[in-house]
């Protein structure tokens, strides 16, 4: 494994991004593929990559229309005599001159502004049309900041709530559906296949359907509010036994045999054999399992009722009313909030490609 | 170390009779070669004693305990596999001891057994390796190894060596053959190489179809076949066949006649000949001799090997022979030679295919 994928990787990065169907010519094949993929990266990166930029702005130059790619903020100078910074414009005076002022107030289509470097020379009126405001690329890091600091513990007990949630919901979805996927693709028995096609018919109800019925059994059971009551609901998910059933039924049966004939019980076979040569496939329903968890909005909307048991993104929800709507936070917010998936990705994204399986037997 | 007694043995997948009935006895200590065409039951047969198959009826018997109800594990017995099966995530040394970890053996015993066996296949170098690291000959020894560790009474080997190139098939069949010596386990083999079956059973069992068409060591196999099946399928090239009849029967000597053939007189006496009979001859490709008299071949090709030669040849009629010739043979495509059995190195099959016995 090591050596082959250490080979592939020995292509420079250059030489990756300039790969073409036939050596050293560019077709109009090539064009096309490059194109498509680049529309699919602007399709899929772009809104990730215009939220993590608006997270910087600040609130004027989110506000304002119409919207800046890169976050501006406006100059401000302190002038004696003002206790606010006053921001800064460049004017085009009638003798064709620029000069630099500081805008005191503006009224209608006039502003008052005053001369920084010289306060004394008094107030000057200028159209409005004749001034450009003087702006630099700014990074508002103080949304973080601010962020970090009004919501205080609360945040951190959200993020713990929906780290708790994620991380336990996958163990548990992982062995469960691993279970289940081992059962259907290395036993025989009769109505195994029942068994498979019933599981995988529930993927045509549609989730909302079961809400009500699911948030019933949660409160039956007195888990409203509780963490466990978003978790145990939806721990075995059919697409996650059928890709691990259909993973495993690639490890050849006979290395089932050979454990068996060498005195390995059921649970350790499916422990010591199925379970690390499934890995590439775990990873997968991993993968997806913290995606939809993490994610979760309806179930923990509708089971988690107590301000305390709040997931990230609940609390992502309520802030649109709490503080009417700071879009500033908001973003930094959703920012913070789709950082961990990102991170899980790129951790778990290159067990998907190595198979140990497929390498292991001849 | 230990025999092995299949009581009427049946095994049927559904409505599917894959082993309609086998009865077998197997001696401590001796080498089982079962051989036969794909889809004749053979690698079923080896399951079921290995306990990986439930019988459907009959019983198993190890020494004088019947053990067609315990499990695999149980038994007694170790198996090769035909992809070897080894564990890719664990290293050599992990797949050695697998199973005797499963049995809570201590440290120190699991260890002297995996480096004893480790010795004796001589891939002591290689027990930190894992098995995509091996080679198929080295996966091979280890796969054995793994047998070897767990000491059992028999050994079961799955058509080991059909993932190996040729050459290593010459090496590990003299390995195989010699650990047996050294080892002096009951061993059970299967094949569908009858050269595998020749070189190194002690008994060969011939299947087809789930029935035991003859048990004997290899040359009384080649000898003595008892039917057209076991006749064509033990020995390569395989024996040429000749359709006709029993024209006379003479002292020490019966004359064969086919269509647009001359009658041949084969020397040797045959019980229960009788005249006007439809038989076959079989005869080796070793055995048709060039002589001035006999059949007239016409020559096809003719393959030279060196120290032999093989003459494709057709008899009127357009009945292909296959003659071997030791030496370097003269004859060239188009000639005419004349061939015939010596005397006894011939057999006669009767209708249903049966050996007519010699006198």
């Amino acid at each position: 494994m090591t050596e082959a994928s250490m080979s592939k990787t020995d292509m420079s990065i250059s030489d990756f991004l300039t790969r073409r169907r036939r050596r050293g010519r560019f077709g109009w094949t090539d064009g096309l593929t490059y194109a498509y993929l680049l529309l699919g990266l602007v399709v899929m990166f772009a809104p990730v990559l215009w939220v993590v930029i608006s997270s910087l702005k600040t609130p004027a130059n989110l506000a304002e229309f119409p919207p800046t790619l890169l976050p501006y903020s406006s100059e401000t100078v302190v002038v004696e005599g003002f206790d606010q910074p006053l921001a800064l414009f460049d004017v085009v005076g009638e003798d064709g001159e620029t000069r630099r002022l500081a805008q005191i107030r503006r009224v209608g289509i006039q502003a008052q502004m005053i001369d920084p470097a010289d306060p004394e020379a008094g107030r000057v009126l200028v159209p409005v049309e004749t001034a450009t405001p003087v702006r630099r690329v700014y990074l508002a890091f103080e949304n973080y900041t601010n962020l970090l600091a009004s919501s205080g513990n609360d945040l951190w007990r959200y993020v713990f709530n929906s780290l708790f949630i994620t991380v336990v919901a996958t163990l548990i979805t992982l062995v469960m559906n691993s279970m289940a996927a081992f059962a259907l693709s290395k036993y025989r028995f009769r109505g195994s296949n029942v068994a498979l096609v019933s599981i995988l018919a529930t993927l045509m109800i549609p989730a909302t359907v079961v809400l009500v019925p699911t948030y019933m059994i949660v409160a039956q059971l007195g888990l409203v509010g509780n963490l466990w009551g978003v978790i145990l609901p939806t721990v075995a998910t059919p697409t996650g036994v059928f890709l691990l059933r259909q993973y495993m039924l690639t490890i050849p049966d006979e290395l089932v045999e050979a454990a068996r004939m060498d005195h390995a019980s059921e649970w350790r076979i499916f422990w010591k054999i199925i379970l690390p040569l499934s890995s590439p496939a775990l990873a997968v329903v991993a993968i997806f399992s913290i995606l939809s968890r993490w994610n979760d909005f309806l179930l923990p909307l509708v089971v988690l009722t107590r301000r305390e048991s709040y997931t990230l993104q609940l609390a992502l929800a309520s802030f649109q009313t709490e503080y009417g709507i700071r879009y500033e936070i908001l973003l930094a917010m959703t920012t913070l909030t789709a950082l961990p998936l990102a991170c899980a990705f790129i951790f778990l994204q290159r067990y998907i490609t190595t198979g140990i399986a497929s390498t292991g037997i001849k | 170390m230990a025999s092995l007694t299949l009581e009427n043995i049946k095994k049927s997948f559904g409505a599917v009779d894959v082993i309609p009935g086998v009865d077998l006895k197997i001696d401590d200590g001796e080498f089982v070669v079962f051989v036969g065409p794909s889809g004749c039951g053979k690698s079923t047969l080896l399951r079921l004693i290995a306990g990986l198959e439930d019988v459907t009826d009959g019983d198993i018997r190890i020494d004088a305990d019947s053990v067609a109800h315990t499990p695999a594990a149980d038994r007694g017995v170790a198996m090769v596999f035909q992809s070897y099966a080894l564990y890719p995530h664990m290293t050599v040394r992990e797949n050695l001891s697998f199973g005797l970890e499963n049995i809570r053996m201590a440290k120190p015993e699991i260890s002297r057994r995996v480096s004893e066996a480790a010795r004796l296949l001589q891939i002591e170098q290689l027990l930190e390796r894992r098995p995509k690291q091996l080679s198929g000959g080295q996966r091979q020894r280890v796969a054995i190894g793994r047998a070897i560790t767990r000491d059992p009474k028999i050994f079961l080997f799955d058509e080991p060596l059909s993932n190996l190139d040729a050459e290593l098939r010459v090496l590990m069949r003299v390995e195989i053959t010699k650990l047996h010596e050294r080892l002096g386990n009951t061993m059970i083999y299967v094949t569908h190489d009858q050269i595998e079956a020749m070189t190194m059973a002690d008994k060969i069992v011939v299947l087809r179809k789930g029935v035991i068409e003859q048990v004997g060591a290899p040359l009384e196999l080649y000898n003595h076949p008892k039917n057209l099946f076991v006749a064509g399928f033990i020995g390569s090239p395989r024996m040429n066949f000749v359709e006709g009849r029993i024209d006379a029967v003479g002292e020490g000597a019966v004359t064969f006649a086919a269509d647009g053939l001359p009658p041949l007189v084969l020397e040797g006496a045959i019980e229960g000949a009788n005249i006007g009979a439809a038989v076959t001859l079989g005869v080796r490709p070793e055995d048709f001799l060039v002589t001035d008299k006999g059949w007239p071949a016409t020559v096809s090709v003719a393959e030279q090997y060196g120290a032999s030669s093989y003459l494709h040849c057709a008899l009127p009629g357009d009945r292909p022979v296959l003659i071997h010739e030791p030496g370097q043979s003269k004859a060239g495509r188009g000639d005419v030679i004349h061939v015939a059995p010596p005397a006894g190195r011939w057999h006669l099959f009767d209708a249903d295919g049966l050996a007519l016995r010699k006198a």
